[in-house]
């Protein structure tokens, strides 16, 4: 049996009208939280493990020594890596394969490079058009490293100090 | 010829009386349903932006200046897709069902009156008229149930046949308060009664009716929180599950026309349709004037509520909807038109004059 003042607030639909009111008082508010993407952006982290890339010295010499660190520490197995005596003598990479389909973005294999060679910038809005393209071959990557090594440069410096 | 205005006359010389008044009321309800499906259009946007507000988002606002071509780009995406017709469906009436739910929804606004001595036809029994197209409507929705051949769709259309009868009598006991005050069934006539100022609308005599009026249109229209013949968390989407294209839009047309109806309908029985507030008062003359506007704003307002329940109430259970429908609303209305009984035969109220 209901007791009268329940009869009540079922009858006159008070708790309606408190959500009616808690609505309204949301629309009155409107917060402004919504970020308009293209135009504006949040903030990112010099941290920020985006699309990858292979960097040089200063002097164009590409600083990856072919150690394999970063295969052997991948998780997700996306780095592919072959490599031979180069025509100075040095050890070089032949093929550095980076499949992004695989990868998973997690920063080891930057965390375990004892050169600084593979680095992931803060470049997240990328696409792929065709099939094959997720493959990020060592040109690719250098071509990248090569275009963003200012940035790349001005993030590491940032992130140094903590490290 | 009754209603028509002269100049056709001079327009159109050559032509018999009869068929000058057909080309006028043709041209008039072409306008009205080209001002209706904009509306309702915009009422599609304005439903996003608004939701969208109260829940802290922003809403469409890429297409044109804040959104307001996003209508224009849906229609032109649903006209662009292919209108799916399953095997297994009866294909006449997987046809027609969009267009029985569309046209007795736009066949009603015939007898709403727009502004003063302003009605696509000015008819006696307008209110009939409009209890008799709102109750064909859900025609529409039960043959789509019905054609679809799918379980769905079926159950939908189920909800939908046992909702409408519900909340149709509760609605029609509403009115029949409505024209016990107003002693016409003449929508004109009805808003005329209810000159003088806002405190001589029938909403202060009649609060319950209008409240059971108002929830049993938004049930009638099958929307939030009474929308469980769509029920997209039950029933994927009830009746129109199939659809897709423009004879989904067509639906949609239906349910948000159908919404304008019923706070226009609202505003007329209640609250003066086109009649100002403050006659009387020593104010401007726009605002003491009766216009259009003024039933402009006072749609606006109810169908801003339409939104405002969508986005705030969670939808009711199927038996708590048979509930409400039989054991509040009926007699509810029924106590209340006794009540009304009781003012008219002591001369209470703002009829007596």
């Amino acid at each position: 049996m209901k007791t009268p003042a329940s009869f009540f607030k079922t009858f006159f639909l008070t708790e309606l009208i408190v959500g009616l009111y808690v609505t309204m008082r949301q629309f009155v508010a409107r917060p402004n939280i919504t970020v308009q993407y293209p135009e504006e952006k949040t903030p990112q982290s010099p941290r920020y493990r985006g699309l990858h890339a292979q960097r040089r010295y200063a002097n164009g010499q590409e600083r990856c020594i072919a150690c394999k660190l970063c295969e052997a520490v991948c998780p997700a197995l996306a780095i592919t890596i072959e490599s031979d005596v180069a025509a100075d003598g040095t050890r070089r990479t032949t093929r550095y394969d980076i499949d992004l389909f695989k990868c998973i973005f997690c920063g080891f294999c930057e965390e375990a490079c004892p050169v600084d060679a593979i680095v992931e910038t803060r470049i997240h809005e990328y696409h792929f058009e065709n099939p094959g393209e997720n493959i990020m071959t060592k040109d690719k990557l250098l071509a990248i490293g090569d275009r963003y090594e200012a940035m790349i440069a001005a993030d590491k410096a940032a992130d140094a100090k903590y490290r | 010829m009754n209603g028509v205005p002269d100049f056709v006359n001079t327009l159109l010389p050559f032509l018999p009386e009869w068929i000058q008044a057909v080309v006028f009321y043709g041209v008039v309800a072409l306008i009205l349903f080209i001002s209706v499906i904009l509306t309702m259009a915009f009422l599609t946007l304005a439903e996003r932006r608004v939701i969208g507000s109260i829940q802290a988002r922003i809403g469409p606002n890429r297409v044109g200046p804040g959104g307001l071509l996003q209508p224009f780009a849906d229609v032109l995406k649903l006209m662009l897709k292919e209108i799916v017709i399953p095997t297994a469906s009866n294909k006449f009436l997987f046809i027609i069902a969009p267009l029985l739910a569309v046209i007795p929804a736009l066949a009603a606004w015939a007898v709403v009156p727009l502004w003063p001595g302003f009605a696509v036809a000015d008819i006696n029994a307008g209110l009939l008229y409009l209890l008799a197209l709102s109750s064909a409507g859900v025609y529409g929705v039960i043959l789509a149930g019905w054609a679809t051949n799918s379980k769905y769709a079926f159950l939908g259309a189920m909800r939908a046949a046992a909702q409408m009868v519900a909340y149709e009598i509760a609605m029609g006991f509403a009115l029949v308060g409505v024209v016990m005050a107003a002693g016409s069934l003449n929508l004109g006539e009805i808003i005329e009664k209810q000159a003088g100022g806002y405190f001589s609308y029938f909403f202060w005599w009649m609060i319950p009716l209008f409240v059971v009026y108002f929830i049993s249109g938004v049930a009638e229209t099958n929307r939030a929180p009474f929308d469980v013949v769509e029920g997209e968390s039950e029933i994927v989407a009830g009746f129109h599950v199939e659809y897709s294209g423009m004879a989904f839009a067509v639906f949609f047309v239906a349910e948000y026309v159908n919404m304008i109806l019923i706070s226009a309908l609202t505003s007329i029985f209640f609250f003066g349709g086109w009649l100002s507030p403050f006659e009387g008062y020593p104010l401007p003359g726009f605002i003491t004037a009766p216009g259009f506007h003024w039933l402009f704003l006072k749609i606006s307002f109810f169908l801003f509520c339409y939104l405002w329940f969508r986005a705030t109430f969670p939808r009711y259970r199927y038996d708590q909807i048979m509930r409400l429908g039989w054991k509040v609303f009926i007699p509810v209305t029924l106590v209340w038109l006794a009540v009304l009984g009781v003012f008219f035969a002591y001369d209470i109220g703002p009829w007596s004059k």
